[in-house]
């Protein structure tokens, strides 16, 4: 198998306005690679889903992605607050975002529960205080 | 239809119109972005209230046709301009949202 092909990406969590460009970038770059648009939607919705916790939660992180023969995987990492009780903040409608941010539209409960609905492998390793690290993979074949 | 087509109605006005031959296939309400992220299909045209530029990325990654900002809703020009950059159509209107889409259903 060819080695994968990786891109990584710094998100800024004092830029609200700019959440999302990463998100963007990663799609124009499978969109290159000739991916079906369905994969790509996939992909883009559960990495944008992540990127804006970690804009909204944890002050920004990194978001890595990798493309292989069989699967798209994304890694974000932050070293946010961490998430207390990862089942619960895996329920729809749940969230612990303030008015602010919901006031933006964002903070409905839906990010988590999106992210495992366009991914076919999700895992959360958090720890509170130090941060979360989500692992998400998109199968191609 | 395209987005086009709807401009030919004097309801509407085009905010930004990069790609004005975009089918529209279905349309999808909502101002929730996750959630309209997660639902909105490819090729919906996305009847909203939002005006944030967030709106920009949730159309560009759901991949709608056109965000249509009902109500007479408008948007700012750096978000107009990010808007041209990537390649989103808005469009606004003086309807409602539920004239907007009864509008809509009698097109498609």
């Amino acid at each position: 198998m060819s080695e994968a092909l990786t891109f990584h990406y710094v998100v800024d969590g004092q830029d609200f306005t700019s959440a999302g460009h990463a998100s963007v970038m990663v799609k124009k770059n499978l969109r290159q690679l000739g991916l079906p648009p369905e994969k790509i939607r996939q992909v883009s919705i559960a990495m944008y889903e992540g990127e804006i916790n970690m804009v909204i939660h944890a002050g920004g992180g990194v978001a890595d992605v990798s493309v292989t023969e069989d699967y798209v995987e994304i890694v974000l990492t932050d070293k946010g607050p961490g998430i207390k009780d990862i089942e619960q903040a895996m329920q729809e409608g749940f969230s612990t975002a303030t008015d602010n941010i919901r006031s933006l539209g964002f903070g409905a409960g839906m990010g988590l529960p999106n992210m495992k609905r366009y991914s076919d492998f999700m895992e959360i390793n958090s720890v509170v205080g130090e941060g979360t690290t989500i692992t998400m993979r998109v199968n191609i074949n | 239809m395209t987005v086009r087509d709807l401009l030919t109605s004097e309801k509407f006005s085009a905010i930004s119109l990069p790609d004005e031959s975009r089918e529209i296939k279905n349309v999808y309400i909502g101002d929730l972005l996750s959630w309209v992220m997660g639902r909105a299909k490819a090729d919906d045209a996305w009847i909203t209230i939002m005006s944030n530029v967030n709106i920009l990325a949730v159309a560009s990654l759901a991949d709608t046709s056109c965000i249509i900002l009902a109500e007479g809703v408008t948007v700012d020009e750096t978000i107009k301009a990010t808007a041209m950059d990537k390649e989103i159509n808005i469009l606004t209107t003086n309807m409602n949202i539920y004239e907007t889409a009864i509008y809509l259903n009698g097109l498609l």
